[in-house]
């Protein structure tokens, strides 16, 4: 994806991150890494195995089974002025932190009238796919989305996952970054070196002019596949990585849209109050007349996730019912 | 690890007596009497802080009556002398968190009555320029990270500010005040145990006022001991008397010190009482008048008063000369306050996100 490549190496979405968080800890001693078996685990996805043993245990820190206190250690060790990288095994775990994120890192800066930026980067596993039930399996950035202060990324391809951990760390203020779990295998060329990415902007992934396919994270895969499956039958698709939930990148859906007339968006939360509802809801504000068909919408099916193979795959976003939903709108 | 069993828990929830005070392993509470200023100069300083926190507190009753402030306002009064006595063991370089009942935290600190009362008025002028309010009380300046309003919510991030001293070696203590509610809150433990884990540079201050608004300790702890379960966490843990200021003092001091000496974190349990209603929307019926009376007998500005008059120490022009001080002062920050700026609407997305305002420097 990247323009500027001189060489290209064959990586992994696991790699890429690890390769960011070495060069992280490497140019930066006020980067440390803390969670729960990050270090002498080696990750609970194995993203981190080796740092240990080449920054140590005060940097590469091992956490107790808290996470809210270690959330808001971390919280508390970046007012102080270190650049903690906090890592939560999965998105559902996070739930037992959402006191210190919502209530202590989207809100000092404010309720301190700006004196309290508190740039930490809080990594999460997040998604479905891989049979592991109910407690393991949901897609909860959407809510993070909901909260101003609150950066959220959601990087999907390899190049995003070896290069927005930087910028996020440059940020002033708190960075979330979910980590689809069924990207970490992704393997791929890694064009490097590469120009840093931003954090603002969504990506065009595959232009067309006939659709406009808004995913984001595990779901980017599935949507390349269906336009893949579009074009097979002279479909234009294009598809677009949101990349940032928070801030949304309108310009960039609205660019597609105004030129594709018709959007479906992919997201593998639940349809109710999710980031799909966020960006349908900006389209019709916007581009109402714009649209020739209405906007679909290809989501989680709402229950909670189960484990049996057959049913986790009825319950998720699959290609085909993204180009269903395809064929709906331009039919 | 040192245990000093605090006074047991009454059905009456009774103060203790003067002179039975449970206090940090033994010791002559007024040892610790540091500083050039010599005893009573030193006395006469704990005097006039927990006085202008007591004065400033009524002035806000007042205030709120008027409904000049707004919002939910947690009182301090008969709580004095645990601010103030902890206060006199921490440096500038320190940091301290607090919680929502933290007027009396802020100015002991050093924050002043001008900025803490225009921050109720919610004016620009105010120590989070207004978009703080009377719970969430800012000053970085001064290292006092908050004014958090989610029971035990702000001890957490008090340990990170402690890890980063830690990683950093430098020589700081951070100090979290919670009360004795924060026990049944799981980030109370989560905390109390990685800050022993980890040996963290952490004074954690627990102001027992033996109840959490209307639920008395002994209706929401199954052992009320509080002290006792903090060291077994395995940190250094103390039940003092937190109505006598020197008591607290001594304590403090002796914990910073083991602190700073790289013991890891220290316990405090302040044993006090409010006076006031939990807040002003408290009709407070969960108590007998009888034991607030009871209590207000060891007030702790009593206590120090009494004890000085006896030295010979404070005379009641020296008395009244503090007290008109104090009176200029919180008449100037309500006069300050009333004349202060209001943030004008256009800036109401400032310091969401860095970018959304200029940096305050
Ligand atoms: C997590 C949470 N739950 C409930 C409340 C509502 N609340 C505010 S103060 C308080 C009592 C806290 O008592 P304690 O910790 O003893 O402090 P005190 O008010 O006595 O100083 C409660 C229940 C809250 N602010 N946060
Ligand atoms: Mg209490």
């Amino acid at each position: 994806m990247g323009a500027s490549e001189t060489h290209e190496a064959t990586t992994t979405y696991r790699e890429a991150m690890r390769e960011a968080l070495r060069e992280a800890l490497r140019s930066d001693d006020r980067v440390f890494l803390m969670g729960e078996d990050v270090g002498r685990y080696g990750g609970c996805f194995g993203v981190s195995l080796g740092l240990l043993e080449e920054f140590g245990p005060e940097r590469v820190r091992d956490a107790p089974l808290s996470e809210s206190a270690f959330v808001g250690a971390g919280i508390g060790a970046a007012l102080a002025g270190l650049r903690p990288i906090v890592e939560i095994m999965t998105v559902n775990f996070s739930l037992l932190a959402l006191d210190q994120i919502l209530n202590n890192a989207a809100t000092l800066l404010h309720m301190s009238g700006g004196q309290l930026p508190v740039p930490l980067v809080i990594r999460m596993t997040t998604g479905a796919g891989r049979q592991l039930g109910a407690q393991h399996s949901h897609s909860l950035e959407g809510w993070y989305a909901h909260i101003p202060g609150l950066r959220v990324l959601t990087p999907a391809t390899l190049e995003d996952a070896r290069h927005v951990l930087a910028p996020a760390i440059e940020d002033p203020d708190p960075v979330l970054i979910f980590e689809h779990g069924s990207l970490y295998n992704v393997s791929g060329e890694l064009p490097s070196p590469t120009a840093p990415v931003g954090l603002d902007h969504a990506a065009v992934r595959r232009p067309g002019t006939d659709i406009s396919l808004i995913t984001y994270g595990g779901s980017l895969p599935k949507a390349l596949a269906a336009a893949d499956d579009l074009a097979a039958e002279d479909i234009s698709a294009e598809v677009i990585d949101l990349r940032t939930l928070r801030p949304l990148d309108d310009a960039t859906i609205s660019a597609s849209v105004a030129r594709t007339h018709r959007a479906v968006v992919v997201d593998e939360a639940w349809r109710t109050g999710s980031i799909a509802a966020e960006v349908s809801a900006r389209i019709a504000e916007e581009y109402f007349y714009e649209l020739d068909a209405p906007v679909e919408r290809v989501c989680s099916a709402e229950v909670p996730m189960p484990y049996a193979r057959r049913l986790e795959e009825a319950a998720l976003p699959q290609v085909a019912d993204i180009v269903a939903a395809a064929h709906r709108a331009v039919d | 690890m040192t245990v000093a069993r605090p006074a047991r828990a009454r059905k009456d929830s009774a103060p203790p007596k003067s002179g039975k005070k449970t206090r940090a392993t033994g010791g002559n509470a007024s040892a610790g009497a540091p500083s050039g200023r010599g005893v009573t100069g030193h006395r006469t300083g704990l005097l006039e802080s927990m006085l202008r926190i007591r004065r400033f507190e009524e002035r806000c009753v007042e205030l709120y009556s008027a409904a000049r402030i707004r919002g939910f306002v947690h009182l301090y009064i008969g709580e004095e002398a645990v601010a103030v006595g902890v206060n006199e063991a921490l440096t500038p370089e320190d940091a301290v968190v607090s919680t929502y009942r933290e007027h009396g935290h802020a100015l002991a600190r050093g924050i002043t009555a001008e900025a803490v009362m225009a921050e109720m008025y919610g004016r620009t002028t105010g120590c989070s320029g207004g978009r703080g309010g009377s719970m969430h009380l800012f000053d970085v300046s001064r290292r006092f990270y908050g004014g958090n309003a989610i029971v035990a919510g702000g001890l957490p991030l008090a340990a990170g500010l402690a890890l980063a001293d830690h990683m950093r070696g430098q020589p700081n203590v951070t100090c979290c005040f919670f009360g004795d509610g924060a026990f049944a809150e799981g980030e109370f433990h989560e905390t109390a145990n990685l800050a022993a884990l980890w040996k963290l540079p952490l004074l954690m201050v627990c102001e027992n006022n033996l109840y959490a608004m209307g639920t008395a300790l002994e209706r929401h702890e199954a052992q009320t001991d509080l002290a006792m379960r903090a060291a077994s966490y395995g940190m250094v843990a103390w039940a003092v008397d937190g109505m006598d200021v020197e008591a607290v003092e001594h304590a403090a001091r002796r914990a910073v010190e083991g602190i700073r000496n790289g013991t890891g974190p220290h316990f405090l349990e302040l044993r006090t009482y409010r006076f006031r209603a939990h807040s002003m929307y408290d009709p407070d019926r969960y108590r007998h008048k009888a034991e607030v009376e009871r209590w207000k007998e060891r007030d702790p500005i009593s206590l120090l008063t009494d004890r000085m008059r006896e030295n010979g120490e404070l005379g009641d022009k020296q008395l009244a000369r503090i007290e008109q001080r104090i009176t200029d002062e919180i008449d100037h920050a309500v006069e300050a306050a009333e004349r202060a700026p209001e943030e004008p609407v256009e800036h109401l997305l400032h310091h969401v996100t860095s970018s959304s305002a200029e940096a305050v420097s």
